[in-house]
């Protein structure tokens, strides 16, 4: 064996906890000539919740898409908990605790809640291609159990997802980010479209996610945005315009004329 | 699919044995099926049930990969003849120059290895592509490996490929007298089948299923696509090298047209009649098939028409079971059963 070369150790020591989270430098994608991201760069420590607020078009979920392996970069470098993931597949990225959740629900609506949430499970477990099905003390159902008990849907457990409500589906698309093991998980507009008492339950679920477990969330409403997350960042027209804390955001006068004033492309 | 899933998950519910759980429709199938020797002639035993057993597990091959892949192969009847050529080339046949003569239990595993890995091989360079270039590409390898042999008269003697291939005597039996080959592909046929089933709600299967309706999502949820599709391709190719192997044996002999480019849309045309959304539609498909191709020459001279022109009367057949019910035969069963559940005058579902 060789002996490992002093960046290689590098790369071990800062992916055991030193690093941050989510690391970002002068990531950018285009589509054709069009720039949905440019140059942005971001850091996120473990444990941190920060909200990413700004206007339709801002790049927000080509940010996520980028993060995730959904496509790749055109340039820059994304780390994750120290380890460059840039050239990873989605679900190698995944598979080291990176989770997210889609804008619009991407479930599957011919399966039950608990075989969606079971898929999620076994999707982050060494048996993805198990021929055996799972049997009733199997580890990785009882694990979809308890998620399905974190977002209350014990009552549709067996419901095709296709005849669950809006909200219901909403719930169940955070059920699945949190399967496994996760470390970091990418929260995509979860409260869009939630009645008022779903936002409340909502809320509860995301204060009350482990400290260690750190997230991400896309929200327009900035009353569930302000109050889960400990910083923000604004985009606007695929750049980082601003990064504070949710107080500093809140008063910040080009924000309130941009975001709360309505934008050009709001 | 959603009208199965519902109905196994509730099975899953359920606290009662496993054998309590049978429908009673799979208890008199099971039993008409183990009895029909008792009354059938030697050449349905033969020709109709043999044959249907053997073109339904390859059609059923194809079903796996399109009804829960998404995955349109022309590659399985290929597959099927790889199998059957291997069984000639590493065991023994009429063509003593050719033939290694190995025993059945070196030969039959090792052909099956090598349709899977052939299997294996096709479905990496298939899964890149999807819909119509996915049946372009297996199409176009399947058309390779019938000009190929046609061709390679060193490996597969070509032209007249192999004949005298017959199955081992095993236990004394004679496999291929009628009963015996009967029971045989029989038994095949339905450990193919609940294999099938069983897997569809297994991780791996289910898992296909998420890669056929959401790949983007299942990446995102730690699952690697590729390998998953190639994957299907192979296990996929088990059943249809086991159908190979006896297809051959029924004849004796295995040739390039065993797998030209009739027979390999037959399969599909068989998958497609039958209906592709369950396991037991590509045996109703290849029985239908079987039926057709055995008898309508007969029906056709008897009314004064052409013998040869039974493939058209299966053309006809295979075109108004697509334009009527694009499930096939299983998807006009399945709307009589829901029309029977509801009432016919407010369309509302009947209590049961």
């Amino acid at each position: 064996m060789n002996a490992p070369t002093t960046s290689a150790i590098a790369e071990r020591m800062s992916a055991t906890g030193t690093a941050n989270a989510l690391e970002l430098r002068n990531v950018s994608k285009f589509f054709g000539a069009l720039a949905a991201m440019e140059d942005i760069s971001l850091s996120v420590r473990p444990g941190e919740r920060r909200a990413v607020l700004g206007s339709n078009g801002a790049g927000k979920t080509t940010l996520f898409n980028c993060v995730t392996g959904d496509f790749l970069p055109t340039s820059g470098t994304i780390r994750f908990f120290g380890e460059d993931v840039s050239a990873f597949p989605a679900h190698e990225r995944i598979r080291r605790g990176l989770r997210r959740t889609y804008q619009i629900s991407l479930l599957f609506s011919g399966l039950t809640v608990i075989d969606n949430i079971y898929l999620a499970c076994v999707g982050v477990s060494r048996e993805r291609f198990s021929f055996l099905r799972a049997r009733r003390d199997d580890a990785l159902m009882a694990s979809a159990e308890d998620l399905i008990r974190l977002v209350h849907l014990e009552d549709a457990t067996h419901t095709p997802v296709a005849e669950l409500s809006y909200g219901q589906q909403r719930q169940l698309e955070i059920a699945m980010a949190l399967s496994g093991a996760p470390r970091f998980i990418l929260f995509d507009e979860p409260a869009a479209g939630l009645s008022p008492t779903e936002r409340r339950e909502l809320i509860d679920i995301l204060t009350g996610l482990p400290g260690h477990m750190g997230f991400i969330i896309i929200e327009h409403d900035m009353d569930v945005a302000l109050r889960v997350a400990e910083s923000v960042t604004m985009m606007h027209n695929g750049r980082i315009f601003k990064e504070g804390k949710p107080a500093e955001i809140e008063d910040d006068p080009e924000v309130q004329a941009l975001y709360l004033g309505g934008g050009d492309d709001g | 699919m959603a009208v199965e899933d519902t109905r196994l998950t509730a099975t899953r519910r359920t606290e009662a044995r496993w054998i309590e759980r049978i429908p009673l429709a799979y208890w008199v199938l099971g039993l008409a099926l183990l009895m029909m020797p008792a009354f059938a002639n030697d050449f349905v035993l033969y020709q109709i049930f043999g044959w249907t057993f053997i073109l339904g597990m390859i059609a059923l091959s194809l079903m796996f990969l399109a009804g829960y892949g998404g995955m349109v192969s022309l590659l399985q009847m290929s597959l099927a003849a790889l199998a059957g050529y291997m069984v000639a080339i590493f065991g023994t046949s009429a063509i003593e120059t050719i033939s290694m003569g190995w025993p059945w239990y070196v030969s039959i595993p090792l052909a099956l290895l090598v349709t899977v890995l052939f299997a294996t091989i096709c479905g990496w360079l298939a899964v890149r592509t999807e819909g119509i270039y996915t049946i372009m590409i297996t199409l176009a390898i399947a058309s390779a490996f019938f000009y190929f042999t046609r061709q390679n008269y060193v490996v597969f003697n070509g032209f007249s490929g192999f004949n005298g291939v017959l199955p081992p005597d095993l236990f004394g039996v004679d496999w291929r007298g009628p009963k015996a080959f009967y029971y045989l592909t029989l038994f095949w046929a339905t450990v193919s089948y609940l294999a099938v089933r069983y897997v569809s709600k297994a991780p791996f299967g289910l898992a296909l299923q998420g890669v056929r309706d959401n790949p983007r999502r299942m990446a995102a949820l730690g699952y690697n696509v590729t390998a998953h599709r190639v994957a299907a391709y192979a296990f996929a190719a088990l059943i249809a090298g086991v159908a190979g192997i006896l297809l051959t044996w029924q004849s004796a002999q295995v040739s390039p047209g065993t797998a030209g480019i009739g027979p390999v849309v037959d399969i599909l045309v068989i998958a497609v009649i039958g209906g592709l959304r369950r396991p037991i539609g590509p045996f109703i498909g290849a029985l239908i098939y079987v039926l057709l191709k055995t008898f309508a020459v007969d029906v056709l001279i008897s009314l004064g028409l052409a013998g040869e022109r039974f493939q058209l009367l299966i053309g006809i057949g295979f075109l108004v079971i697509v334009f009527w019910s694009p499930d096939g035969i299983l998807g006009l069963w399945d709307r009589w059963k829901e029309n029977r559940g509801r009432d016919p005058l407010t369309g509302e579902r009947r209590e049961r």
